[in-house]
């Protein structure tokens, strides 16, 4: 029964952790300013050390109140620097980095070694201890964290307009440093909030790995915070619950490695940005390329003897483009299953269908060297290797209407005759 | 040697290193890499002690060493493929590897003498009297080898290819048109930074590598405009930090890389200040001047403050 509570407890904490974490971090990695969680994170030592000092206590609402101080004040020496002398974002964070958690050690070694005798256990703060969550830290974590929530949804849009159009926000007349330093402020929250239970090193990544996931699913930011929150939550209590029931696994670690493993699925596998796909479409592209080629150098062989349709070699075809014979082959292949050409024995010629499609693609290319001599004014030698590209790009509406522009043309720079739009015959 | 002098000249040899390759990282603006690498090397260095048995030092910096390039080749590869900015991608990667070496350590290598406080946090998280006396007597003089000897690379590195870093860091195009490929300037320099936060922060702890990384070269390049000058007084303001930093630690017996870290921090809000050109007293002195002079020039009495705060940039 109790180990149950307490685990329940823990999974509890570590998915609002997660989802918070999630929601705010999307913000920051947007902001590309992902690193500034890493640096408040550190920068909440000192305070956690100061409080102690102070207090004498180790009530959560002290040394909380105290990491938020720290935290405040840390992010707020990041903006003044930034703004007020040359040194960079990334040189300030670092600064505040290292300095505050420096300062935080030399505390921290300070208190351990004053004669009060209850010191011990403020380094969970350091290294977080999820196990060690009591139901007041659960409580406190869900009141702070369901406060940063509200704060997110009534300030969403002003988040927004932070993040994509700074200046319109400006000139909409909201005082966007303003709604910098409260987003900010939020943050110092969460990443003070999730100390305890992932530690300074991997707070970071409670903010940006969820939302780095995210971000790949979609392109819109209220799908992107949902998403966000899901894999936070999801990797923060499957986690917890990994890390109770096998034996030394630490739970911050675990829910890190966690959210890490849909990171890298979602950069593979997203439909819409993911590698796998992007490598797919490459590869589609790549090969409707040679296709559209090889129906190109067919037109143009049978063009110089004004026979379509006449039977063109291997080696002929192979030779035009350097292409080995295995690739020929296979476009070859596609071609004539969608019935554009047909294959003999050691030889190739378009079919009707293949004809058509053929003359489409010269007529691409060829317009578009009129385009680029008449409108660009490119001498007409330099026109040729842009229209190789541009003949499997331009779609029929484009073509039509570049046709339409120029008038119509019958002949390509070259001299040559550009085949008319089928619908004109 | 006494170990006080051990400490110092250990000090003065992190902050000398670091300085010179930090000085490149702060220009370039991932002053955070450093960051990065002497966290996510923590697996490597897990590791080398699983297959080594135990303390076997050689194999634990090449393993280490093997990790510091790994994170920074992952940071580029999710760069180029655009698929993360290259501050998300720092901060996805680092966490990553880190709690891969925590898992590995706690899993696997709980019996050996290992833990993350130690391999991290140097003699910080335990008490300092303790590695005091390994300074003086078994690790003293082996960090003094290690940062000697990474001390005497990176000033190659900077002899060598001093002219190529720097066009790189300023001008990458320009650098790329003349031949010197930034691709290959970049990756010799961030191994310079793995070797760099390895060697250190054996010694020393993860955060006064950071710290000296960062703050004495992001210091330099308040007071000078020059490279040459910005690197010396880089390495100037480590040293003096590292002294500084230990006469703070002995006055109140406290974390000697956290007080030297901290001394760092001390120099740099100095220069943030008071820097005769980038400092923010200077600046606003001059902001005043300027304002002063456009009202006289519209013969008009000047305000006694500035009239727009927002005109100190």
């Amino acid at each position: 029964m109790d180990l149950t509570y307490t685990l329940r407890n823990v999974a509890f904490g570590a998915a609002i952790l997660g989802i918070v974490g999630g929601v705010l971090g999307s913000f920051t990695v947007l902001r590309k300013q992902s690193l500034l969680g890493d640096a408040l994170a550190h920068a909440a030592l000192p305070g956690v050390c100061l409080a102690f000092l102070l207090t004498g206590t180790k009530s959560p609402f002290a040394l909380l109140g105290g990491a938020m101080l720290a935290g405040a004040v840390g992010s707020l020496v990041i903006l003044v620097i930034v703004r007020w002398s040359r040194v960079k974002e990334d040189s300030a964070i670092g600064i505040v980095l290292s300095v505050f958690f420096g300062a935080g050690i030399v505390l921290l070694t300070y208190i351990q070694r004053l004669p009060l005798g209850n010191q011990s256990g403020l380094d969970r703060f350091l290294f977080g201890q999820a196990a060690t969550l009591m139901p007041r830290d659960i409580a406190v974590m869900a009141t702070l964290g369901t406060m940063a929530m509200i704060a997110v949804l009534l300030f969403y849009k002003e988040f927004k307009i932070l993040c994509f159009d700074r200046d319109y926000g400006e000139s909409l007349g909201f005082s966007m440093r303003a709604v910098e330093i409260f987003l900010t402020m939020l943050l110092v929250v969460v990443v003070v909030v999730g100390l305890q239970t992932v530690g300074v090193v991997l707070m970071v990544a409670t903010l940006i790995t969820p939302a780095a996931a995210a971000r790949q699913w979609t392109d819109r930011l209220g799908i992107m915070l949902l998403i966000a929150a899901t894999i936070g939550g999801s990797s923060g209590a499957i986690g917890a619950l990994l890390s109770a029931s096998v034996d030394r696994l630490p739970t911050g670690p675990t829910i890190v490695i966690l959210s890490s493993t849909i990171l890298v699925i979602s950069l593979l596998a997203s439909p819409k940005r993911g590698l796998f796909k992007t490598f797919h479409d490459h590869r589609l592209m790549t090969r409707r390329i040679r296709r559209e080629n090889l129906l190109k150098d067919l037109y143009r062989i049978g063009e110089a003897e004004q026979n379509w349709k006449k039977s063109v070699a291997w080696p002929l075809l192979m030779g035009m483009r350097g292409q080995s014979g295995k690739e020929v082959e296979q476009s070859s292949q596609r071609l004539e299953k969608a019935g554009l050409v047909e294959t003999g024995a050691d030889s190739l010629r378009l079919t009707d269908r293949g004809f058509i499609e053929a003359e489409e693609v010269v007529r691409k290319h060829r317009l578009w060297e009129v385009y680029l001599t008449r409108q660009l004014e490119l001498p007409s030698d330099h026109v040729h290797r842009d229209a190789e590209a541009m003949e499997h790009a331009l779609d029929k509406e484009t073509v039509a209407e570049i046709a339409e522009m120029l008038g119509h043309p019958q002949i390509d720079p070259h001299g040559r005759r550009i085949p008319p739009a089928r619908e004109e015959k | 040697m006494s170990p006080t002098l051990v400490i110092l000249l250990v000090g003065c040899l992190v902050a000398s290193h670091c300085a010179i390759v930090g000085t490149f990282l702060v220009l370039r603006k991932m002053a955070l890499l450093g960051d990065a690498i002497s966290h996510a090397v923590l697996p490597g260095i897990a590791i080398a002690f699983l297959l080594g048995g135990g303390r076997a030092p050689w194999a634990v910096v090449l393993g280490a060493g093997a990790f510091g390039v790994l994170t920074v080749f992952l940071v580029e590869l999710f760069v180029r493929t655009r698929r993360l900015k290259e501050d998300a991608s720092i901060g996805v990667v680092f966490p990553a590897l880190f709690a891969v070496g925590v898992v590995l350590i706690s899993r696997y290598a709980y019996s050996v003498d290992i833990d993350t406080e130690c391999v991290l946090y140097g003699e910080i998280a335990y008490s300092p009297w303790d590695s005091l006396l390994l300074f003086g007597r078994d690790w003293g003089p082996k960090a003094l080898w290690i940062n000697g000897g990474v001390l005497a690379l990176n000033l190659l590195l900077v002899a060598f290819f001093f002219k190529e870093l720097k066009l790189s860091s300023f001008d990458p195009r320009l650098s790329a048109a003349l031949g010197f490929s930034p691709v290959l300037i970049q990756y010799l320099l961030m191994s310079a930074v793995s070797i760099t936060v390895v060697g250190a922060f054996e010694s020393v702890g993860a955060i006064l590598v950071v710290a000296m990384l960062v703050v004495p070269p992001a210091t330099a390049y308040l007071l000078s405009d020059r490279l040459g000058t910005m690197l010396i007084l880089g390495v100037l303001f480590g040293c003096l930090s590292a002294v500084a930093g230990y006469g703070l630690s002995r006055a109140i017996d406290c974390s000697i890389a956290g007080a030297m870290a901290c001394s760092a921090g001390l120099f740099f809000a100095l220069a943030l200040l008071f820097s005769p050109r980038y400092g923010i007293v200077a600046q606003s002195v001059k902001q005043r001047r300027k304002v002063r002079l456009i009202y006289a020039s519209l013969g008009k009495p000047g305000p006694t403050v500035a009239p727009d705060k927002k005109a100190g940039r």
